[in-house]
């Protein structure tokens, strides 16, 4: 095409006139086809977010004709499906935020220190391996861990609490799935700290080695530091992930809304609440169908509350270099 | 000067020792994670012994656990990954090019980025339901009579195919812009030297020179979306299925077995469908526990397709990495 367009102007210099099939203007006429493709490509993803908000405002709005806001947030029950439906959110919020909180509890300690450990003390070669396999950890499709949550980790859970505690723990709860959901998220909380950690300046830490520190003193009082606005985004991003969790509440943590903070009960959560509805077969248009929608944008709006959070807090810490 | 005192060798000698327990807490945390891994697929392998034959791969689901297959969800989950990669390929492909070769610095292009940045945060069963909301009943209401199916995507193999192509969008996008970004602007500029316009550099030189980092990102997409359930739980995929999508051209029969004229080359796209992560699902939460064997049977095949191309992944990066040095 190159060759084609320079003897063409070498023609038109000479001839003082267009000629040929593919004169300079043709040639921009297909580069700027290319470019306005290309062009559409990348604004149909902003497509796709109003297409999102639009689609979640707009059922929601027709669900808050039929339920006033006010019982939205304060009644304690959640009913939509029942004759004598009840229509507060709480104990769906209250499921979601405990089966996070556990898996939290679990993923960011281990994360953080598995992200240190690599970071600082595992040798190149064996960094190399473990991080691709921690990868793979994050890889395995939810529902399988759904399963193992419901036929492994619980009926362990429910061992133990016979055998130690003699308490008789129900065959699916909160903490189970949560744990799950943990193991699920460590790869990512430890993965991307170790990326946060691994850019920080080295001679930050020949610093503290001079000064006489230990490996440990080094990593948990110079590099976590320095690395704190990285580590967050990872937080952030583990608490997203938890938040949004499907497969594995809804298979493990129960299927009745309670409004409960104690972990040892079964719950349900607001993504379990919606694969609920949608295994059923509910009308388009019913007020079940457009609880879905409420509680999709409740899920959404706590997920942006906690990602603006995190972006004050990321550019709170912010250390630059 | 004297040495150091006794206090100062225990204080040394205290920091030495915590710092080797904590290494070992370490070492052990990854090996508990990676001991997990094992013990995931362990446990699937154990569970699902007895129902590991071919006759699994080639059943129709059942009622009887012991002759229930995958075959239908098998099928279901190449044709929707065929119609995920047909969307999420080119289009995030295309996305990633403008970005980085085209994208001036402007309020456009900044929208587009925090927007692609925010879309990989938003949770899977989300875009379940903007599929059901849109794709099924949107359009139906906007472009159709209502009641009248034509124009809605329905419960169909299409509806899903987009819904995770979509899903999986950003991590193509942003896989393209990283590997399209590793390469040297020297690259570029012998391209421009030469005469080349924007659109032959990018053809030539920049996509054929991503191509590596741009196919791992693929298939991580793939990989992901392969086991993406909730959202397809969401636009109602059907839970039993027992038959398969219409070859195109093959005969149509209505249920008396009457010739109704044969599948065009699309019908497959309309067709219901189950996905094997749905079937997995459903047997998962029978109360007949003899089903839970079938259900780690199909996530062990399930696990298997999804570790195979995170493993195709990672061995293509290290290659990469290793080969191309600029």
């Amino acid at each position: 095409m190159s060759h084609a367009a320079t003897s063409t102007m070498t023609a038109r210099v000479a001839s003082g006139r267009r000629s040929g099939s593919l004169t300079r203007t043709n040639v921009r006429l297909g580069e700027r086809v290319a470019e306005a493709l290309l062009l559409l490509a990348a604004v149909s993803s902003v497509a796709i977010t109003v297409g999102i908000v639009g689609v979640l405002v707009f059922e929601s709005v027709s669900f808050f004709r039929h339920v006033p806001l006010l019982d939205f947030l304060t009644q304690r029950e959640w009913t939509p499906l029942f004759a004598d439906a009840k229509f507060g959110i709480a104990p769906l919020v209250a499921g979601t935020l405990v089966t996070t909180l556990v898996a939290l509890l679990l993923a960011v300690p281990v994360g953080t220190v598995v992200s240190m450990w690599l970071s600082e003390y595992a040798p190149r070669r064996v960094r190399e391996w473990v991080k691709p396999a921690l990868e793979l950890l994050s890889a395995v499709p939810t529902v399988v861990y759904g399963y193992f949550a419901l036929l492994l980790v619980i009926p362990a859970l429910q061992w133990i609490a016979s055998k130690v505690f003699s308490y008789d723990l129900p065959g699916s709860n909160m903490l189970g799935a949560g744990l799950v959901m943990g193991v699920m998220i460590v790869p990512y909380v430890a993965s991307l700290s170790e990326d946060a950690m691994r850019s920080v300046p080295q001679n930050l830490r020949e610093g503290a080695y001079a000064m006489g520190a230990t490996r440990m003193q080094t990593a948990w009082k110079v590099v976590f530091p320095a690395s704190i606005s990285g580590v967050t985004a990872a937080y952030i991003l583990a608490i997203s992930r938890a938040l949004g969790e499907t497969m594995v509440v809804a298979i493990a943590a129960g299927n009745r809304p309670t409004l409960t903070a104690n972990p040892l009960q079964p719950a349900q959560t607001i993504t379990a609440f919606i694969v609920q509805v949608s295994l059923g077969d509910q009308q388009h248009g019913s007020i079940g169908y457009q609880s879905i929608f409420a509680a999709g944008l409740t899920l959404m709006l706590m997920t942006l509350v906690f990602n603006i959070a995190g972006f004050y807090l990321r550019r709170r810490f912010r250390e630059a270099y | 000067m004297t040495g150091p005192t006794q206090a100062t060798m225990d204080l040394v000698a205290r920091r030495r020792r915590a710092d080797g327990l904590f290494a070992c807490a370490g070492a052990v945390l990854v090996v508990l994670c990676l001991g997990v891994l094992v013990l995931l697929v362990g446990d699937l392998v154990r569970d699902a012994s007895a129902r590991l034959h071919w006759s699994f791969l080639t059943n129709y689901p059942s009622r009887k656990p012991e002759q229930a297959g995958i075959l239908s969800p098998f099928v279901g989950t190449l044709l929707v990954m065929l119609v995920t990669g047909c969307t999420a390929i080119p289009l995030g492909i295309a996305a990633g090019t403008y970005l980085e070769e085209y994208a001036r610095k402007n309020w456009l292009t900044n929208i587009i980025e925090i927007n692609i940045a925010n879309l990989a945060g938003v949770p899977s069963i989300i875009w379940g339901l903007m599929a059901l909301g849109l794709f099924i009943y949107g359009f139906e209401k906007w472009f159709g009579d209502p009641g009248d199916e034509v124009f809605g995507l329905g419960r169909s193999i299409l509806t899903a195919g987009l819904t995770l192509g979509l899903l999986v969008l950003p991590i193509v996008i942003v896989a393209t812009r990283e590997s399209i970004r590793a390469i040297p602007q020297g690259i570029r500029e012998a391209s421009f030297a030469c005469g080349a316009s924007r659109l032959e550099t990018v053809r030539h030189h920049v996509l054929p020179y991503s191509l590596p980092g741009v196919l791992t990102g693929c298939i991580i997409a793939m990989s992901r979306a392969i086991g993406e359930t909730a959202p397809l739980v969401t636009i109602g995929a059907l839970s039993y299925v027992a038959f398969l999508p219409p070859v195109p051209g093959s005969v149509v029969k209505d249920i008396d077995g009457n010739v109704m004229g044969h599948a065009g080359l699309f019908d497959w796209l309309h067709s219901g469908f189950t996905v094997l992560p749905i079937q997995m699902f459903n047997w998962v939460s029978r109360p007949d526990t003899r089903f839970q064997a079938n259900a780690a049977a199909a996530g062990l095949v399930l696990l298997t397709v999804t570790l195979l191309m995170n493993g195709v992944a990672i061995v293509l990066r290290n290659r990469m990495r290793r080969n191309i040095q600029w």
